[in-house]
């Protein structure tokens, strides 16, 4: 089983390169100038007031397909964007430098917080239409999925075999023909598998952009997101019940029909083949492998793509000459087009900070961010108090994670705001703390991905050293000492970092939360941009966003790359 | 110069050094190969054979000088020079018959062509029925067909083969040698002249027409020899033994230093040390001093005897000559007096021998213990030693020496090293 590391933890020894500081200006500036945009654009939507979608269970399978829909569209584009975005990063030396610490501070960015600003963004695109509210829902889930998968194929592209380079050229491949011959299916693996995470991430997404109330334009696009906010708005359990129902033959559907199919395509596409590990199985893949309409169709689609590799060739004959120019034309673009980026960036924030935003503000934001930062440290460490343990138990017992690492998964994919209601509910009968019972709910979705990869990591120990121990007869917090949670280290800590960047996004629908008229609310950062949001007031989304990502980008830098590091160098076995 | 397939002239290749410097790896190359000619670079790791292989291709360019292929100058990868790579470098993710059709694609040939071509090829390699195999569920020796397979289907002119068997046990490498002397010999390969990279000697003498013995830091040509046995040849014919026992003597000559012709190897602060640990070199003392070799052995042999390679083996010697526990002369290696007495002695007492060797004789050993002492705390960062290196050497020489030094050091208890937090210091744990 593989893990994925969410953060970029190559390269520098420095904390924050100066190509750091530029990404966060560019990514401030921007966030800074759609929220101008939006608090411009922001008054002619006010009319846009659509039907409000119906309670019968009876809709639920149309909105369900509306919505996994959505999520595939969001798929597409950010497989466009990966080949794009993480080819150029990768093959050019200059455009390297900005692209992949831009990535890395996008990957930190509160998607959630987002969504408000990019609703009017797109919707002012496509006034009045629909359409437009669809955009921004698609885009929302776009930049859940799309950084990481990004991240990954340049991390591939970054690590294919010399020699395997050395042949595409000794045989004088073209590009395009090089990047579907080798690129391609050099990353696939690796690619699937953060496809799958990014998937599992964005049902969240998907729900939570479906029901967005900025100031007083409420979005709602018909789907299983805007039905449970109307569920939550009728304080109708049932319905919330029915939702979640189908939500999770959603998800067993998505794993069955999509996801292990692929899983198991991909396995072929694995550059090393560790001997001993059981080659996936899909059942959907056999059928489609078996199938003969499936394979006339495979045939045709090859001798399309492969007249494609030869129509480029004929073209554009491979050598050293034109790739250069093309590099140095990148390299100037990049030498003039940044700085000119840059310095409107530097503008929009510098009139944005000057005008917008008092310094108590700042203040305030992140004093909050300090509440919600305990939080998140709290829930991790119990988390892991709980599913440590048991992951290693589960882990060193193959048949148990057998089964246990599947359900995980899938709990891991399930969009945990769907359970919301059902604990607000709970919180509102039995009147209840807010500010400590909300903050399970930021955990809820994420504590998963702590749980399988510790398994993943315990089933990893090798039999030998279990066999060393019991043959030493070392046992009880010894072994756990010694052992254990050595051995797990490297894999826990990737699934921490991933639980801990979740929850401060979750942050921002676990704070606060309704049960029909019935509001809780939490002192937190999270708190404070769903308010802003309702409030519609730009600034100070745009200010929480900010000092969010600022939170995360600095745990990220000081604590768990370091750790990842010193986790990866230390313990990793063989 | 001759006007062959391929002519190289005056060829450098150098990278910049941290200090501003610059790092050689290979300087005045001079070859040239003519038609029907199989041509040996024969040297040990470092060498930069392999270098010189990518620089004719064309995978890389050179700092100085020029690679000629049929008049003209090879800037790029030229069409008509391809490749056999030591891992094989298969596409597992395509079939047998995808990988050898993979170079007549890219050549933007017809379909049909390119599959007429790509059967013939994987005929005559001798992988008829594994067409559709994936490279996964192949045995090396095939794996390795698939690549002289891939190679060839192309019509090349010059086949390069970068250490093609190497990677393969030794029964396979020799069926594979063997099979392909057959087709060369039978004017069944498309090819007009071969050149092989290789660090195994008999198996340079076996198949080369020439072959060109290169130094080591940098790499240049010291010698040259020509194989006029017929083929086949056989390993135990006289002449191939004498030839094998010729080129030993070559490439444990002693080369010459800056400072003049020094009949034993001398270590300079910024000398590379040859990572061999302290127990591979007690190993090869105590079956040098007990029988059949008595202290003396001849090399060939021993590598024979040790089912060694010259990589494997040569490190050690150069280590053993280094710390004057032995040294070597016309191809054979002898324990010095102090190496017979280190291979009488127990541990404690080899230590001792060893750290006087090491401080005497390794300067770099003795400049770490000085830094040390000469320290309040006695202790020091590794990154302190490593920026001294790096201004002499590359930066993998640079990690490999401190590497070896390390090594030397804690078996000689003359300081210890911390990998966590990467300091020197003289304590030892207790």
């Amino acid at each position: 089983m593989r893990v994925f590391v969410p953060i970029s933890v190559g390269g520098w020894t420095r904390l924050f390169s100066r190509w750091d500081v530029l990404a966060i200006l560019l990514i401030l500036g921007l966030l800074v100038f759609l929220g101008e945009a939006s608090r411009n654009l922001f008054e002619p939507l006010a009319e846009l007031q659509r039907q409000p979608p119906s309670l019968d269970p009876r809709n639920l399978p149309e909105y369900a397909a509306r919505t996994t829909l959505r999520i595939l569209i969001a798929m597409m584009l950010s497989l466009v964007f990966t080949f794009t975005y993480a080819t150029l990063a990768a093959k050019s030396r200059s455009a390297e430098r900005l692209l992949v610490p831009l990535l890395d501070i996008l990957q930190s960015v509160p998607i959630l917080g987002f969504i408000s600003v990019t609703v009017v963004f797109f919707m002012s695109l496509a006034p009045g239409r629909v359409l437009g509210a669809e955009f921004a829902s698609i885009f929302a889930i776009f930049t859940s999925q799309a950084w990481n998968m990004a991240f990954s194929f340049y991390q591939s592209l970054r690590t294919v075999p010399v020699e395997l380079e050395e042949a595409t050229r000794n045989f004088r491949l073209s590009g395009w023909m090089r990047f579907w011959r080798l690129d391609v299916p050099f990353a696939i693996p690796q690619l699937i598998w953060n496809m799958m995470m990014s998937m599992s991430g964005s049902w969240f997404f998907v729900v939570a952009s479906e029901a967005i109330s900025v100031g007083n334009t409420t979005v709602t696009l018909p789907g299983i997101g805007s039905y449970i906010a109307l569920a939550i708005e009728h304080r109708d359990l049932a319905a919330v019940i029915w939702a979640i129902g189908t939500m999770l033959v959603v998800i067993l559907i998505y794993d069955q029909v999509l996801f292990r199919p692929l899983v198991a395509w991909a396995d072929r596409f694995r550059f090393e083949q560790e001997p001993g590990v059981p080659a996936p199985q899909s059942w959907a893949f056999d059928v489609l492998r078996r199938s003969r309409i499936v394979e006339r169709l495979r045939e045709r689609v090859t001798a399309l793509w492969r007249s494609s590799l030869r129509w480029r060739r004929s073209r554009k004959a491979p050598s050293g000459a034109p790739a250069q120019r093309a590099g140095r034309a990148l390299a100037l673009l990049f030498t003039v087009v940044v700085p000119v980026l840059a310095a409107a960036a530097l503008w929009q924030v510098a009139t944005f900070s000057m005008t917008g935003i008092a310094l108590r503000d700042v203040g305030v934001a992140m004093l909050l961010g300090f509440a919600t930062l305990a939080r998140v440290v709290v829930l991790i460490a119990i988390a892991s108090l709980i599913w440590v343990p048991i992951g290693v138990w589960v882990g060193t017992r193959p048949r148990a994670a057998l089964f246990v690492q599947p359900v995980a998964q899938f709990l891991a994919a399930f969009p945990a705001n769907l359970l919301f209601p059902i604990v607000v509910s709970g919180i509102v009968a039995w009147q209840l703390n807010p500010n400590i019972w909300l903050s399970p709910l930021m955990i809820l979705g994420t504590q998963w991905y702590i749980l399988f990869n510790v398994i993943a990591g315990a089933a990893a120990i090798p039999a030998e050293l279990r066999a060393v121990a019991v043959n030493l007869r070392v046992r009880g917090w010894l072994w756990w000492r010694r052992i254990a949670l050595p051995a797990v280290l490297p894999y826990y800590v990737t699934g921490a970092i991933t639980a801990s960047g979740g929850s401060w996004n979750a942050s921002i629908v676990a704070e606060v939360a309704s049960w029909g008229n019935e509001h809780l609310r939490a002192q937190g950062l999270g708190a404070y941009i769903a308010e802003q949001t309702d409030a519609g007031d730009f600034h100070r989304i745009v200010l929480g966003i900010a000092v969010m990502s600022l939170f995360v980008v600095v745990i990220n830098r000081v604590f768990w790359r370091p750790l990842y590091r010193y986790a990866e160098r230390k313990f990793r076995l063989g | 110069m001759s006007t062959g397939l391929l002519d190289v002239h005056s060829l450098r290749q150098s990278f910049p050094r941290a200090d501003g410097g610059e790092h050689l790896v290979l300087d005045g190359v001079e070859l040239s190969l003519a038609q029907g000619q199989i041509v040996g670079l024969l040297g040990r790791t470092g060498s930069g054979k392999s270098t010189l292989l990518r620089l004719i291709a064309g995978l890389a360019q050179p700092s100085g000088g020029t690679v000629t292929y049929l008049g003209e100058r090879v800037t790029g990868p030229a069409p008509g020079i391809a490749m056999v790579f030591q891992s094989f470098a298969l596409f597992p993710w395509l079939t047998v018959l995808e990988n050898v059709q993979l170079g007549l694609e890219a050549l933007g040939l017809p379909d049909a062509e390119i599959r007429k071509r790509a059967l013939a090829a994987i005929d005559l390699i001798g992988l008829d029925g594994y067409e559709s195999a994936f490279p996964r569920e192949l045995s090396g020796g095939m794996r390795q067909r698939v690549g002289f397979a891939r190679a060839l289907v192309v019509h090349p002119n010059i086949l390069l083969m970068d250490e093609p068997f190497s990677a393969l046990d030794v029964l396979t490498a020799e069926t594979l040698r063997t099979d392909f002397l057959e087709l060369w010999g039978e004017g069944k390969l498309p090819i007009k002249g071969v050149i092989l990279v290789t660090h195994n000697i008999e198996e340079a003498v076996l198949l080369c027409d020439r072959i060109l013995l290169f130094s080591t830091n940098p790499g240049r040509i010291i010698s040259e020899i020509a194989v006029d046995l017929k083929q086949p040849r056989n390993r135990l014919d006289p002449r191939f033994r004498d030839l094998v026992e010729k080129i030993y003597v070559a490439m444990t000559a002693r080369t010459p230093t800056p400072i003049g012709i020094s009949d034993r190897p001398v270590a300079t602060i910024n000398t590379v040390l040859p990572r061999v640990s302290a127990n591979l070199l007690a190993g090869l003392v105590e079956t040098l001093a007990a029988a059949p070799y008595n202290g003396r052995a001849d090399l060939p042999v021993l590598a024979d005897e040790l089912h060694l390679e010259i990589d494997d083996l040569f490190p050690v010697s150069d280590a053993l000559q280094l710390l004057r526990l032995a040294e070597t002369e016309g191809g054979d290696i002898k324990l010095t007096d102090i190496g017979k007495q280190f291979a009488e002695l127990g541990t404690d007492d080899r230590k001792r021998l060893f750290q006087r060797q090491l401080l005497s004789y390794v300067p770099f050993a003795a400049h770490i213990r000085d830094v040390l002492q000469g320290r309040a705390n006695h202790t020091a960062p590794k990154s302190r030693f490593f920026d001294e290196l790096e201004d002499h050497m590359s930066t993998e020489d640079a990690e490999l020496t401190l590497r070896a030094v390390i090594g030397w050091g804690r078996y000689a208890e003359v300081f210890a090293y911390d990998d966590d937090s990467g300091t020197f210091s003289l304590e030892n744990p207790t």
